[in-house]
Order: C-alpha cells, then structure tokens, then sequence
C-alpha cells in the first residue's frame, strides 16, 4: 500500500493535497485497492459547493457503489475528465494522474483536523484487521 | 463466524474475507473481473463448503422428501440430481435446493443463509416417521470446478470418467487420491463440477486442482465472480430473486414445481391457485446503454412511475455493459420495452431483454 507522505487523509480514504488556497482531493491506493475492479465515477459539476463531510460523487466498482465524501469545504473548480475514459490510472497513480476534483477552499483550517500520512498508515493497518 | 475447511488456505493466498451468511468467506483473490473471464475462459475453483449439505435416510425420506419438495422425487433415478423449491402453505418460497438420490439415501444441497430455517423446518414436519436428518456441512467440504476446462482438469487427476457424466447427474470417483462425489453441476452458466469429499481432505483436494490446473490458466474464485458469473446466466439468487414473499411462477421457477405429482407437498394449493391466475409481475432482465449500474432495490420505472424493482444488478465483465433482473408488470415484460431504473436521483432508460444474459458457446 503507498501512501504520500506530505498529503492529508480523510477517514473516509479521500486524500487532500493543498497548493496556495486550492486543495487537489483524491482516494487513496488503500481505497482503490479494497474497492477493486473499479467502472466508472461520477464527479460533480465546476462550480458545486461542498461542505466537509459531504458526499461528492460516487465511484463504482463491479461490485458496488461507494460515496466520495469532500474531505474539506470549498467550491469545485476543476475535475479530472481524463478518468471518464481511463479509470486505470486510479491504480497506476492515486496520487498523481488519478486526482478527482480541485476546489477553492471555503475554511482552510479544517485541513489540520485530517490525518497526516504516518496517522492514516497506522489507520489503514488498523482497518484491515 | 464459522469457516470452511480451506478458510486457511484463502487466508493465506491474501482473500478479502467477508461475512456470507455466517461465513467467513472469500469475496474475491485479487479482482473479481479476472476471475470471472478465468471462469469463462478456462477454468475456476469455487469453495463452496458454505452450502448446506443435508443427508436424509430412512425407509420413509421419499415420502417425507415428496411432502416438502415442489419437485416429483419419483422421477429421479439414482444417480440424478434436480432442482427443487421448498415452500410454505402460502407457495411463497423458502429455499431453492438440490436434490441428489443415491441408492438408499437422499441428500440436498441447500443455501447457507437457510441451512438453520430448513433444518427447523424439516425438523417439525418430520413427527416421528421413520427419518434420519444429518447435517453433513461441516463434516464435509464442497469444491466448484467451473469453465470450459473442467473435463480437462479433472482428467489430469485421474477422473476422465466424469466427461461423460451427463448434466444434472452424479458419480462417486476418486479425483487425484481422494474419494468425491461429483456433480456435473454450477452456478455460473460454464461447465463443470461440484465435489464433495471429507472435511479432512478439502485442502488437499483443493491443493491437487490448483496444482493440476496451473497448465490450464486456472484462478480461485471468490462470491464476487460467483455472483457476476450467475447473473449472466440468469440464475436466480435467494434473497434476491426470490424469498418467501414470492411464489415459483412469478419468479420464472415453474421448472422447479410438479403441481401433478401423486404426493400431496405444502403449498401446492397455494401453487395450483397462483397457476390458475398467475400473478401481475414477471421476472424479467435489463440491460442499460449508460455506464451507472443498477444495483439491487432500486426502483424501476414507467412514465416517471414506480413500477417495480431491481433484484440483482451489476456490470457484466463478460458482456461490457450493466445489466440487472429484476420484476415488472407483465404488461412491461415483453423483450424490447423501455423502462428507466432510478440511481442515484437519474432516471436511466434500460431495456428488458430475454434471459439469460449470456449463454454458453455449444
């Protein structure tokens, strides 16, 4: 399992990684890894307004459908439309190729309450069992 | 949680081990996709040790099997193997089982889920007749051998005779070095086998079929291919497709009822009634053009009209597109009619197609 040190984590597997007052959020390779054989997801529109802890989008695997929840506050700017057609980089890439949306954050201060990458490693070793 | 006989086996291979219906068992190895085409195209093991597995003996288990069965257990000669319902007075259903008639013996294969619910069931209508009722689950392992390469595997240890075992038919024989019972049953819509041997010998059977079946590209196979590899083939899933709030007619499951047989069976009252006028609602399968997958009780409908619901629903590895069962008024059930599932707050159009989904290549 990779996780990327300097980004933050969400207990819901989201990651966040913050440049200036822009927070780029993906899901993390434990996510992609226990969601398995994923088909599509579905992202919200430029210009949506997300409150933390809400449910973003979904992503899909043969298996089932599971919520993407916005790890902070803030408007969406921009999503990966890339993924509508190759959703392999989500494994190949979680960190990188794979980001989901970028928003403007609303409340930057709610990124200290997530977990740093050594708390989420112990958090994910703590959820497999 | 209780564990089959190869729990450790799968463990130790690193399978994402869920509860099924008490078990803990393997949903899948590495993906699910994988081990479906593995199935499609070659071969796939399956532990199925979860199904219940019930022996019935006794100078009165015909007779006692005939009263409880939709099936007619006079039509089995020795060696078959049938598909049967269990069903209350209502008609409405309690289980789908197999039923296998040896010389001097019956067993069923019954579903995890409802292994407790029968045996209580069975045990009240059993009233001192002459019955012996044992419980062979955990004593017993049950392996699925399952893809176009199934004859192939089984030869290549030792049971070439099982490529002449016809459909729904069983045999005893010994695969590599250990005595099975062999079934030419499944549950994918492929080819292949179900084997029955002593607990003690499950892993090293399953140990043997890996081995043998490297050559053959085999894969282990969770629930999650099970599943996907089922609803292809249209095979109904209890819980799903049917419980007992529904009847063997509406569910599509007539093949499994003998109204005429000369034994009286619970429910046939129920079911001769529900022949007579049959219910609104049919069984029927979906497909949709669009990439969101319908998933179980979702909402169908007509003209902005809930209409019915969905009972399974995934995205088919084999055809590419998602797909689903689910019920419908009959008036909607023709091939061809348009309807629309409702995901997440969207109405996706999807058209009722004939089933099964996938058929085998002859």
């Amino acid at each position: 399992m990779a996780i990327e040190a300097g980004l933050r984590f969400a207990e819901t597997h989201e990651w966040v990684r913050v440049e200036g007052n822009v927070a780029t959020i993906g899901i993390s390779d434990f996510a992609v890894k226990e969601l398995t054989d994923l088909t599509y997801v579905e992202l919200p529109a430029i210009g949506k307004v997300l409150k933390a802890k809400q449910v973003f989008g979904v992503v899909e695997s043969v298996k089932a459908a599971s919520d993407l929840y916005a790890p902070v506050s803030g408007t969406v700017k921009s999503a990966n439309g890339a993924l509508e057609s190759d959703l392999a980089v989500l494994s190949t890439d979680p960190y990188g190729q794979g980001w989901l949306i970028q928003i403007d954050l609303s409340a930057p201060a709610e990124v200290d309450a997530l977990m740093d990458a050594a708390t989420y490693a112990k958090f994910c070793e703590a959820e497999s069992h | 949680m209780l564990q089959t006989a190869l729990h450790s086996w799968h463990a130790a291979r690193g399978a994402k081990l869920v509860d099924f219906a008490g078990w803990h068992m393997p949903v899948l190895y590495t993906s699910l996709v994988e081990e479906h085409q593995a199935v499609r195209q070659r071969v796939g093991l399956f532990d199925v040790s979860h199904m219940g597995r019930l022996r019935f003996t006794g100078s009165d288990a015909e007779n006692f099997l005939q009263e409880l069965l939709t099936t007619d257990c006079a039509q089995l000669a020795v060696g078959d193997v049938k598909y049967s319902l269990v069903c209350q007075e209502s008609g409405g259903i309690l289980d789908d089982v197999l039923l296998y008639r040896r010389e001097q013996e019956w067993a069923l294969v019954v579903n995890a889920s409802n292994r407790e619910k029968l045996l209580e069931w069975f045990e009240t209508h059993r009233r001192g007749r002459d019955i012996g009722l044992i419980d062979e689950t955990t004593t017993t392992g049950m392996i699925a051998v399952q893809g176009p390469q199934s004859v192939a595997l089984m030869t290549a240890l030792g049971a070439s005779s099982v490529a002449s075992l016809k459909y729904y038919t069983f045999t005893e024989v010994v695969v590599g070095n250990i005595p099975c019972v062999v079934s030419r049953t499944g549950y994918t819509g492929e080819d292949g086998f179900e084997l029955t041997c002593p607990a003690t010998q499950a892993t090293w059977l399953w140990e043997q079929l890996m081995a043998a079946g490297a050559a053959l590209g085999i894969a282990p196979c969770g629930l999650g291919a099970r599943d996907t590899l089922r609803l292809e083939a249209a095979m109904p899933l209890y819980g799903h497709e049917m419980d007992e709030t529904m009847d063997p007619f509406t569910a599509g499951l007539a093949f499994g009822v003998r109204l005429k047989k000369t034994m009286p069976f619970i429910g046939r009252a129920a079911l001769e009634a529900v022949k007579a006028v049959p219910t609104t609602r049919r069984r029927v399968g979906l497909k949709l053009s669009g990439k969101r997958i319908p998933r179980e009780k979702m909402t169908i409908l007509s003209n902005g009209v809930s209409v019915g619901y969905v009972s399974s629903g995934t995205q088919s590895p084999t055809l590419g597109y998602p797909l689903a069962m689910g019920y419908v008024p009959a008036e909607l059930a023709s091939p061809g009619t348009i309807v629309q599932i409702e995901i997440r707050g969207s109405a996706e159009p999807a058209e009722v197609c004939p089933l099964p989904f996938y058929r085998r290549p002859s």
